[in-house]
């Protein structure tokens, strides 16, 4: 049974011995003469604005929440829609069960006022 | 309407009484409450009726049926359920009819108190336990009612817990049959372990397994179990040497003397007796220690009747001596015999109390007998049916009484046990004293000359109505129950399907041979030494109390001693204060200083409390609020419980080829 | 596979209750939407109908014969009916104080009702599931339900801080829970419960594969551990207990127990029954932790909350020791003890809830001082539930205890017994101590505490039930031992 996974782990360690390898060449062979110019940040441009981590507004998290959602409802509605000839009308109502659901939800959050940015 | 809701009804309507009373008696008032339990015991004492005239009267088929399941535990059913036989169905009678009188009359004696509902729904509470007693067919629910009418007993002796003699008597009451109640519990746990079941049905068709069984030093277990179940009798139904509480319940008001202390708890003994029939029939060990204890109760507590002067105290000796009596009829296995005097007594005891108390409420609640007298003339109609009533007391011929207790002296006569020719001696003296000292009360209260300090006597007249009808209600069976139903009751098997006689006592049979007829006997008994002893017993109590008083403090004073253990009640008081308080107590104080200071506190309490927070301490530090701590634990528990089930030896091979 | 497509109306009748009960959601959902403050009050009435019909039409299904709907992923038995009644009854009463203490606490929101009939919907899917993603899907819509519903209080930090933990650990718990069940489902070959069983059953049935199917049981067990609160995966229990809202402490310290009741019945007596001997080892281990951790840990708590949490977990254990005897009717005492426990737990929340009004945060046991003259009949009921959990006779708490207790010694585990019941006297201490304060120490404050007719009343019979019942248990004995 564990035989089965030599690949994998033939893998892995061809995956590591060659980023090893390669930033160990590098590193062995290529100069190092250091200044402070090639030491500062952005050596051909300018010091950073801000912090690299910048805050997010919080908005954000809810839309991208509510994006998701109906991001996956998309997914669950393509396989529906490659059969959907064979399930007929079955599937035609359980799919619409689906989909009323999802609007309630919709309609909730529109209500809410989470799609509003102000 | 069928008949397990006809014997629900007798059991709840009073309950249900009770509960209005108890609770909305202060909203409805007195005039409702009282309605509504009288109304309630009403409504039991006419099903009762219909209940008798079904099976005794008509022959109807024991009912025997479990109501409700209440628990089961391992094999063993806790059920209520109702037995009604005939035995049953005279016990619901006696007990109802004595409890609606009792209600009716409380109505006029309780009139000025301030507990006036809190009473009524106490007493009918007493009359729902007592019917559950009676109808029971199984320990369990006997055990119920024998406490139930135990707790309401002991709230109503202390009724008025202001008087601290009321309190006392109450504890008395509570402690003494707390010894009785304990025998009782460990016969009814003998029958459990040897039985397995708890129902009377059972039990008795199962006697035969324990026959030659014995137990600890080599007595036969049904001698133990009787006489455990015996002790129980002792203590709810006064026996010497637990009878110590009956006198001192006398500090409870008087219908609950008459109803609880006189016709119906205190003979719930002999009804227990009478049931188990069957399984004292089969010790004659157990039958003679029956006899014995009655036929000293009989005697004994009968003397103490002569010296007293309070004039309930009087009537609860003599209820002690009568209780001793059935007592004894229970040990010459006349069971009949016993219920029958329980009956009768039941009527004229309840009525000679009632009669007490209608005294005391003209007297103001003068109860010395020595400052009573001549009242006959102000209160006619208490003097006539206590005159009923002591005459039935006493076994004048004709008289209820006098059927019950001749026979119960003719069935000892007849008795074959050890002992039941000093028994015989016994109760025939027993009648002398009955008769003087009821009729040296009769005559002390209601003849002669007056005695009554002048401001009351200006206020005594007869009591009210609600109070007069209870006497005269009660009056007429202490004439005529008697004689209507001691054939049938002894003789032509009223009781047969409830009591069981075993061949080797032949007392009830030779009763059956000599007797003719009810009014045969009174003739009869002109020849018989019972009769003239009751007479010389009269003619020493008016000798004594009315023609020669000056006699009676001569003698008094003559043998000062014997009165002197007489009026000390034989130190039975003194020897429980001194043995048993002062014992326990310095038994008490001595395990509280060893035991509860130094095992207890300080080892057990506070060594536990040390360690069971040292437990906690080290688990406390655990729970520190931080989510990854809480969620390393989780996965470090988990390691460990996979590490064990993998190496449990519960768990299949290790050794797993992969 | 198309045959199980197909639509069958009667299939779904089968299902009734829950359809009926998410058609609801989405009906009170919406209505609220619209609703203006002034007619909030409608919203809790929607709700208490929607469950009440919930309730009644679960109520007819029982005695339905054993059906299998859903491509065999969802049974209707009648465990699973009277299990919902149950639930459905116990979050009406839920509700009841509830809504006091919402007003109180300015938390009235639409939203609240809504999750909480979600939390009843997962539950219902968790009774009646019968294949590991059902069961799992139940789980997941209760928990996520009761996420929310602990962080609805947003503004108390303490709250929201709870119901982070509750969220991280229970992720972790599902995660273990759906890694058990993939094992399972590696070495079976299924994911439905009836196949399982039969794989499980079958006598040649390897060494290797029963110890992987072990290991998943492990990994199972502890899942349903977490959400039971069993040691040691209890730690989130107080923390949780303590810093939710408490009308949320309460619904979720007492129905779920009854869904998770249920989800161990199904997998590890329906599924795994065959496997008793491994996983009771298992259960008498965490059951014993838990009744010795809950009894001794609550002795030191100051927070009402905060003890009850741990009292809880010492129930639980009892609960569990009720699986290790292995026979039916030790499950059917288990079964008994869950719904006494939901039955004492709901009053004692009650009062908490009717003490807690505003500016008067009753969570500290010192609270409770005097309140027998503040108020009698509170104290009372409070009075019955201690001695009830205590185990003292007459009181229904007893029973339980006892029935546990006796399946326990018929099953031969007498030393298990005794430890049990030392612990049982230990916890009686805290209890104890709660009554203590009521009718022994004197207030420091002197307000009457008045509550509402409406709660006043179920608590009342709320209270005299487990006096009623602790005095005629048979009735619910024999509902309990019927259902397996």
């Amino acid at each position: 049974m564990l035989e089965n996974y030599l690949p994998v782990v033939v893998f892995i360690f061809l995956g590591v011995a060659f980023g090893v390898g390669l930033t160990l060449i590098g590193w062995l062979l290529g100069p190092s003469k250091p200044n402070e110019e090639k030491n500062s940040q952005f050596e051909c441009g300018f010091p950073a604005f801000e912090d690299s981590r910048m805050h997010f507004n919080v908005r954000y998290y809810l839309v991208a929440i509510l994006f998701i959602l109906f991001d996956l409802e998309v997914a669950f509605v393509f396989p529906w829609a490659v059969v959907q000839s064979g399930l007929g009308w079955f599937g035609f109502v359980v799919i619409s069960v689906f989909l009323f659901l999802l609007v309630v939800g919709f309609i909730f959050e529109w209500k809410k006022g989470a799609l509003e940015w102000e | 309407m069928t008949l397990d809701n006809v014997y629900l009804t007798i059991a709840l309507s009073p309950l249900l009484g009770a509960i209005i009373a108890g609770f909305f008696g202060g909203m409805l008032g007195r005039k409702v409450t009282h309605t509504i339990t009288i109304f309630g015991v009403l409504v039991s004492t006419v099903f009762s009726m219909y209940v008798f005239n079904i099976h005794v009267l008509e022959g109807g088929d024991i009912f025997n049926n479990n109501i409700y399941t209440w628990m089961q535990v391992g094999g063993l059913n806790l059920s209520v359920g109702f037995l009604v036989d005939n035995l049953t169905s005279v016990m619901l009678v006696v007990v109802s009819f004595v409890s609606l009188m009792v209600h009716i009359y409380t109505i006029g004696y309780m009139d000025k108190d301030e507990g006036y509902t809190k009473f009524f729904s106490y007493i009918s509470l007493f009359t729902f336990a007592m019917f559950m007693l009676v109808m029971s067919n199984n320990f369990m629910q006997l055990f119920f009612g024998w406490e139930a009418v135990g707790l309401v007993s002991y709230l109503l002796i202390g009724f008025w817990h202001h008087k601290e003699s009321a309190v006392e008597a109450n504890l008395k009451a509570f402690l003494v049959n707390r010894v009785g109640d304990f025998g009782f519990l460990l016969g009814i746990s003998l029958i459990l372990m040897y039985f397995g079941s708890l129902d009377y049905i059972e039990v008795f068709s199962n006697l035969g397994a324990v026959e030659g069984v014995t137990i600890l030093d080599g007595s036969l277990v049904i001698t133990v179990i009787c006489i455990l179940l015996f002790v129980g009798a002792m203590g709810k139904s006064a026996q010497v040497p637990l009878h110590v509480w009956l006198p001192g319940s006398m500090e409870g008001p008087t219908p609950i003397s008459a109803l609880i202390h006189a016709a119906t708890m205190v003979t719930a003994g002999i009804f227990m007796v009478s049931r188990m029939s069957p399984m004292f029939e089969l010790s004659d060990v157990a039958l003679t220690v029956v006899m014995v204890i009655g036929a000293i109760t009989a005697l004994f507590m009968g003397l103490l009747g002569i010296v007293q002067n309070d004039i309930k105290r009087v009537v609860a000796y003599s209820t002690l001596s009568q209780l001793g009596y059935m007592t004894v009829a229970l040990g010459v296995s006349a069971y009949s015999v016993a219920i029958f005097h329980l009956m009768t007594h039941a009527f004229f005891k309840a009525l000679l109390f009632l009669a007490a108390g209608s005294v005391i409420v003209a007297m103001h609640h003068e109860q010395d007998i020595r400052n009573m007298g001549g009242l006959y003339k102000k209160m006619p109609i208490t003097y006539i049916t206590s005159l009923v009533g002591t005459l039935a007391l006493i076994g004048f011929p004709g008289f209820a009484g006098f059927y019950s207790k001749d026979m119960i002296i003719e069935a000892v006569h007849f008795s074959s046990l050890p002992y039941s020719d000093l028994v015989y001696y016994a109760v025939v003296a027993g009648v002398f004293i009955t008769a003087f000292y009821s009729l040296r009360m009769f005559f002390i209260v209601f003849h002669g000359k007056s005695r009554v300090d002048s401001h009351t006597a200006g206020h005594i007249k007869e009591s009210a109505t609600s109070i007069t009808f209870p006497l005269i209600a009660l009056a007429i069976p202490s004439v005529i129950i008697g004689y209507i139903t001691i054939e049938p009751m002894l003789f032509t098997g009223w009781l047969d399907n409830s009591i069981t006689v075993s061949s080797r006592h032949s007392s009830m049979a030779e009763l059956s041979y000599i007797f003719d007829s009810a009014a045969s006997m009174i003739p009869h008994a002109l020849l018989t030494v019972p009769f003239w002893m009751m007479v010389l017993g009269i003619a020493t109590a008016w000798l004594f109390s009315l023609h020669k008083t000056e006699w009676a403090d001569a003698i008094k004073n003559r043998f000062h001693r014997t009165y002197y253990v007489l009026d000390s009640l034989y130190g039975f008081d003194r020897f429980n204060e001194i043995v048993f308080v002062n014992g326990v107590k310095k038994l008490g104080l001595l395990l509280w200083k060893v035991s509860d200071m130094v095992i207890i506190d300080k080892i057990v309490v506070n060594g536990s409390a040390k360690f069971v927070g040292f437990i906690g301490s080290i688990i406390r530090p655990i729970q520190t609020g931080y989510v990854y701590h809480y969620a390393f634990f989780m996965i470090f528990s988990l390691l460990i419980i996979l590490t064990w089930t993998l190496f449990s030896g519960n768990n299949p091979q290790l050794n797993v080829e992969f | 596979m198309t045959n199980n497509f197909s639509f069958e109306i009667n299939s779904l009748l089968v299902a009734l209750p829950e359809i009926f009960l998410l058609s609801s959601i989405v009906i009170v959902l919406i209505i609220d939407l619209f609703l203006t403050s002034k007619f909030r009050q409608a919203t809790y009435y929607l709700t208490q109908l929607s469950l009440m019909v919930t309730g009644i039409l679960s109520f007819n299904l029982i005695g339905h014969p054993e059906t299998v709907i859903f491509s065999n992923s969802f049974i209707l038995d009648n465990m699973a009916s009277v299990f919902k009644v149950f639930i459905t009854g116990s979050s009406m009463v839920a509700m009841v104080y509830t809504r006091h203490y919402l007003l109180q606490h300015s938390l009235y929101r639409g939203e609240y009702f809504v999750l909480v009939m979600l939390a009843v919907l997962g539950m219902m899917v968790m009774v009646s599931g019968y294949s590991m993603l059902t069961l799992y899907m139940g789980l997941e819509i209760l928990s996520l339900s009761l996420y929310t519903l602990i962080a609805i209080a947003r503004n108390r930090s303490i709250a929201v801080e709870a119901a982070l933990k509750y969220f991280v650990l229970g992720a972790i718990a599902s995660g273990l829970l759906l890694y058990g069940i993939s094992m399972v489902y590696g070495i079976s070959g299924s994911i439905n419960i009836s196949d399982i069983s039969a794989f499980a059953h079958d006598p040649s049935i390897n060494s290797r594969d029963t110890l992987i199917l072990n290991f998943g049981l492990v990994f199972l067990v502890i899942g349903i551990a977490f959400k039971l609160g069993a040691v040691p995966f209890h730690m989130w229990v107080p923390d949780v207990y303590e810093g939710a809202p408490t009308s949320v402490t309460m619904f979720l310290s007492t129905v779920p127990k009854i869904a998770a009741l249920a989800m161990l019945v199904r997998i590890l007596v329906d599924g795994l029954g065959s496997m008793h001997d491994y996983w009771s080892d298992l259960f008498l281990a965490l059951s014993l932790l838990s009744i010795s951790v809950g009894s001794v840990v609550a002795l030191m708590q100051t927070n009402i909350k905060r003890m009850l949490a741990y009292s809880t977990i010492s129930h639980v254990g009892f609960i569990m020791l009720g699986f290790v005897t292995g026979v039916v009717s030790g499950y059917g005492a288990a079964i008994f003890y869950v719904l006494v426990y939901v039955l004492m737990s709901l009053a004692a929340f009650g009062v908490i809830i009717i003490l807690n009004n505003k500016g008067y945060e009753a969570d500290q046991i010192s609270d409770y001082k005097g309140l027998s003259k503040n108020s009698p009949w509170f104290a009372l009921v409070m009075l019955i539930v201690m001695l009830s959990m205590a185990g003292v006779p007459p009181f229904i708490g007893f029973y339980s205890k006892f029935s546990i207790l006796q399946e326990v010694v018929s099953a031969g585990f007498i030393t298990v017994a005794i430890i049990a019941v030392v612990f049982a006297v230990i916890s009686a201490y805290y209890y104890l101590k709660i009554i203590k304060f009521m009718y022994f120490d004197e207030s420091d404050k002197d307000e009457t505490i008045s509550a509402p007719m409406d709660i006043k009343l179920i608590l009342s019979i709320n209270g005299s039930l487990i006096l009623v019942v602790g005095l005629f248990p048979d009735r619910l004995m024999n509902i309990s031992m019927s259902l397996l």
